[in-house]
C-alpha cells in the first residue's frame, strides 16, 4: 500500500491530551473526535487538513493517557499516517489495533519540512520525500504487527482466531 | 537462567520456563479493567468479535470513575452503556457510584489485584499495581476488548531498569517526591517500553501507599510497568483482602538490567513538577514565589488514607488562603469513611476545603474543578500537560499532598515546613 500526502509537523512529547483533550471524551464518535484533533496544540488544525495529509513529529508521540480516542481522532480526520522519532508504547499499540499506519524514523523527522509531500510504502517503510527528492528507511514493523495489519486490525485478527477455535 | 521479577511473572503467564527481553509472548491475564471513558469503545469492539460472553465474569472489572457522578448527558449515556453491559454479562466486580472509587485506589483495596498476577487495564495508570509485585500495564480499548474475549493478550517482554534508593527520607519527602525526582532525572521517555524496578532500603521502608504512588507514575517516564518486589508489608496489606491466588516473585541476583540508577535521598526536598511535563521537576524551595488559584489533593496518585492524613496534619488549625479554592478527593468510599472516623474531614471542612465523592474529576480536566484561562493549580495528580485541568492557557504544578496543603494555606507554592514552623 502506498501513502501519498502533505506534511504537518509537531515537536517532541506530543501527549494524548493535545491530540484529543479529555473534555471531548464524553463521546467515542470518530467524526466528532476528529473535529477537535490537536486542538490545544493548534486550534485551527482540524479545519486545515486535506485527506491523506501526514503528521510528522519528534520523540515520544502519544505519551500520557491510554485513550484510543487519540489515534481514532487522527484517523477520522483523514490523516493517512504518522511519522515520528519514537512513539509512546500505548499509542503505538492502539494505532496498530485500529489500523492507523505509523512509522518510526529519526532521519526522516530531522529532514522533513512542513508542507513537504511524502510517498510512503507502508509495507517496506520506505519514505520518499518528493519535495526534497530524498528517501529514508523507517524501522521495520515486527512480523506480528504486520499480521494484525494484514487482518485489518486487532479485532478482525481476534475474531478469526475465535472462529478457528470453534471450528 | 537468571530473570527479573517482571520476566518471571510474564514467563509464568506465557507457560514458559524462561523468557528474554524483546521476545513476543502470548500471556494469560488475571484481571482486566475499563472505565467510563475507555470501556464504551471496548464494548463496541468486543461485540464485533463474535463471542457472547467475557472470558470470566469474575475477572472483568468496570468502574465508572472519570466523568462520574455524570457531568452531562453524553457522559451519562456512556456510563449507561457500560452499566448495561455489566448487567448483561453479570460481572461480579462492577462498582456503581456510591460504592465505587478511583479505579487504581479501589482494585487494590478490594483485593482484586495481587503479587505475581498479570493485569491489563484500559487506563494508563494501571501500572499502579506493580506496587504489590504484579505485572500491570495500561492498554487501549481494543486491547481490552480482545482480552475480555480471550483472557489473554500479547506483550513484547520489556527490558528492565533498576532504581536503587539509599539513605534516610527527610521529613515531608515521600513516594511522590521519589518518583517525581526520578522522572526529572530520566525524562518523560526515560523508560520508554521498559520496566522500572524500584528497590533498595528506602523502598523497603516505604509504606504501601507510598509504593502505589511510585508505581502509578511509572507511565510518566514512558515505562511499560513499574514494579516493587513484594515483602512482609505487602503480605500484611493483602491479609483478608486477596480474592485471587498470589505468587511472591523476586528478581534473581544475576538478573540482567539494561541500566541501573543509584539515588541518595538523604538531602532530597519535596519535589514540584513545573508545567507542562512531569519531568520539569525542581525542589520546592525553587517554587515558592508562584501564586496559585487552586489546590487539588487526591487522584489515583495521591488519594489514599496516608495522603489525606498528611494533608490534615498541615491543615489542622489553619485556613485555606482567601484567594484559593481547595478540593480534596478521597480515592474510595472506604478511604472517605476512614478519613471521617479519624477526624480528618472535620479538619478539612474547618480549614475551608471542599471535599468530594471519589472521582477522577479535575485530574484530567473532566469536571469538578476546571481551571479558567490563565489560572494556576498545584495538584497531587500525575500530569501537568497543556490544558490538562482545563483551559489550554492554565497551568498545573505537581507535588505531594503536604506541599499542596501548605500551598493552599499560603496562596503560593510552599514547603510544609513554612506552616509547621510558623
Amino acid at each position: 500500500m502506498n501513502i501519498n500526502g502533505k506534511v504537518w509537523t509537531f515537536g517532541d512529547d506530543i501527549d494524548t491530551d493535545l491530540i484529543i483533550p479529555a473534555r471531548y471524551l464524553n463521546t467515542s464518535d470518530p467524526a466528532e473526535l476528529a473535529q477537535h484533533c490537536m486542538e490545544d496544540a493548534d486550534a485551527t488544525f482540524a479545519g486545515k487538513i486535506s485527506k491523506n495529509d501526514i503528521i510528522v513529529a519528534g520523540k515520544n508521540f502519544g505519551c500520557g493517557s491510554s485513550r484510543e480516542h487519540a489515534p481514532v481522532a487522527i484517523k477520522a480526520l483523514g490523516i493517512s499516517c504518522v511519522v515520528t522519532k519514537t512513539f509512546a508504547r500505548i499509542f503505538y499499540r492502539n494505532a496498530f489495533n485500529i489500523g492507523l499506519p505509523i512509522f518510526e524514523c529519526v532521519a526522516a523527522v530531522e529532514k522533513i519540512q512542513p508542507g513537504d509531500r511524502l510517498e510512503i510504502d507502508a509495507t517496506s517503510g520506505l519514505i520518499k520525500n518528493l519535495t526534497q527528492n530524498e528517501s529514508y528507511q523507517a524501522t521495520p514493523v515486527p512480523e506480528f504487527m504486520q499480521q494484525i495489519i494484514a487482518a485489518g486490525g486487532l479485532i478482525n485478527y481476534v475474531a478469526k482466531k475465535v472462529r478457528e477455535k470453534s471450528a | 537462567m537468571a530473570m527479573t521479577i517482571t520476566e518471571k511473572i510474564l514467563a509464568a503467564h506465557a507457560g514458559k520456563e524462561s523468557i528474554v527481553p524483546g521476545e513476543l509472548i502470548t500471556s494469560k491475564v488475571d484481571l482486566v479493567l475499563g472505565n467510563d471513558i475507555t470501556a464504551p469503545l471496548a464494548i463496541r469492539e468486543f461485540k464485533k468479535i463474535g463471542v457472547a460472553k467475557v472470558f470470566d465474569k469474575e475477572r472483568v472489572t468496570l468502574i465508572p470513575d472519570h466523568f462520574t457522578p455524570n457531568k452531562d448527558i453524553k457522559s451519562a449515556e456512556q456510563a449507561k452503556l457500560m452499566r448495561e453491559f455489566a448487567r448483561e454479562q453479570d460481572l461480579t466486580h462492577y462498582y456503581e457510584v456510591g460504592r465505587m472509587g478511583i479505579e487504581h485506589c479501589l482494585l487494590p483495596e478490594q483485593g482484586l489485584v495481587g503479587p505475581g498476577q498479570v493485569i491489563i487495564g484500559a487506563d494508563s495508570h494501571t501500572c499502579t499495581y506493580g506496587a504489590l509485585g504484579a505485572f500491570s500495564t495500561g492498554v487501549g480499548s481494543t486491547d481490552l476488548a480482545a482480552a475480555m474475549a480471550l483472557g489473554e493478550t500479547w506483550f513484547k517482554v520489556p527490558e528492565s531498569l533498576k532504581f536503587v534508593y539509599h539513605g534516610q527520607l527527610p521529613r515531608w519527602v515521600g513516594g511522590k517526591d521519589l518518583i517525581l525526582y526520578t522522572i526529572g532525572k530520566i525524562g518523560v521517555d526515560g523508560a520508554l517500553y521498559q520496566a522500572m524496578e524500584f528497590t533498595g532500603p528506602v523502598i523497603e521502608a516505604l509504606s504501601m501507599d507510598g509504593r502505589f504512588t511510585m508505581c502509578n507514575m511509572a507511565i510518566e517516564a514512558g515505562a511499560k510497568n513499574g514494579i516493587i518486589a513484594p515483602d512482609e508489608k505487602t503480605r500484611s496489606y493483602l491479609d483478608g483482602r486477596s480474592k485471587f491466588p498470589c505468587t511472591f516473585y523476586a528478581s534473581d541476583e544475576a538478573a540482567e538490567y539494561i541500566k541501573g540508577y543509584e539515588i541518595d535521598v538523604s538531602k532530597m526536598e519535596p519535589q514540584v513538577a513545573f508545567p507542562h511535563l512531569p519531568e520539569n521537576t525542581k525542589p520546592v524551595s525553587a517554587a515558592t514565589a508562584i501564586r496559585i488559584d487552586q489546590s487539588v489533593i487526591g487522584s489515583c496518585t495521591n488519594g489514599r488514607i496516608e495522603d489525606l492524613r498528611l494533608a490534615a496534619e498541615i491543615f489542622k488549625g489553619q485556613k485555606v488562603h482567601r484567594d484559593v479554592r481547595t478540593l480534596i478527593f478521597p480515592g474510595t468510599q472506604q478511604i472517605y469513611l476512614q478519613a471521617m472516623q479519624e477526624g480528618l474531614m472535620e479538619i478539612f471542612i474547618n480549614a475551608g476545603v471542599a471535599v468530594s465523592t471519589p472521582t477522577c474529576g479535575p485530574c484530567l480536566g473532566g469536571h469538578m474543578g476546571i481551571l479558567a484561562k490563565g489560572e494556576r493549580a498545584i495538584a497531587t495528580t500525575n500530569r501537568n500537560f497543556v490544558g490538562r485541568m482545563g483551559h489550554p492557557e492554565s497551568e498545573v504544578y505537581l507535588s505531594n499532598p503536604a506541599v499542596a496543603a501548605a500551598s493552599a494555606i499560603l496562596g503560593r507554592i510552599a514547603s510544609p515546613e513554612e506552616i509547621m514552623l510558623k
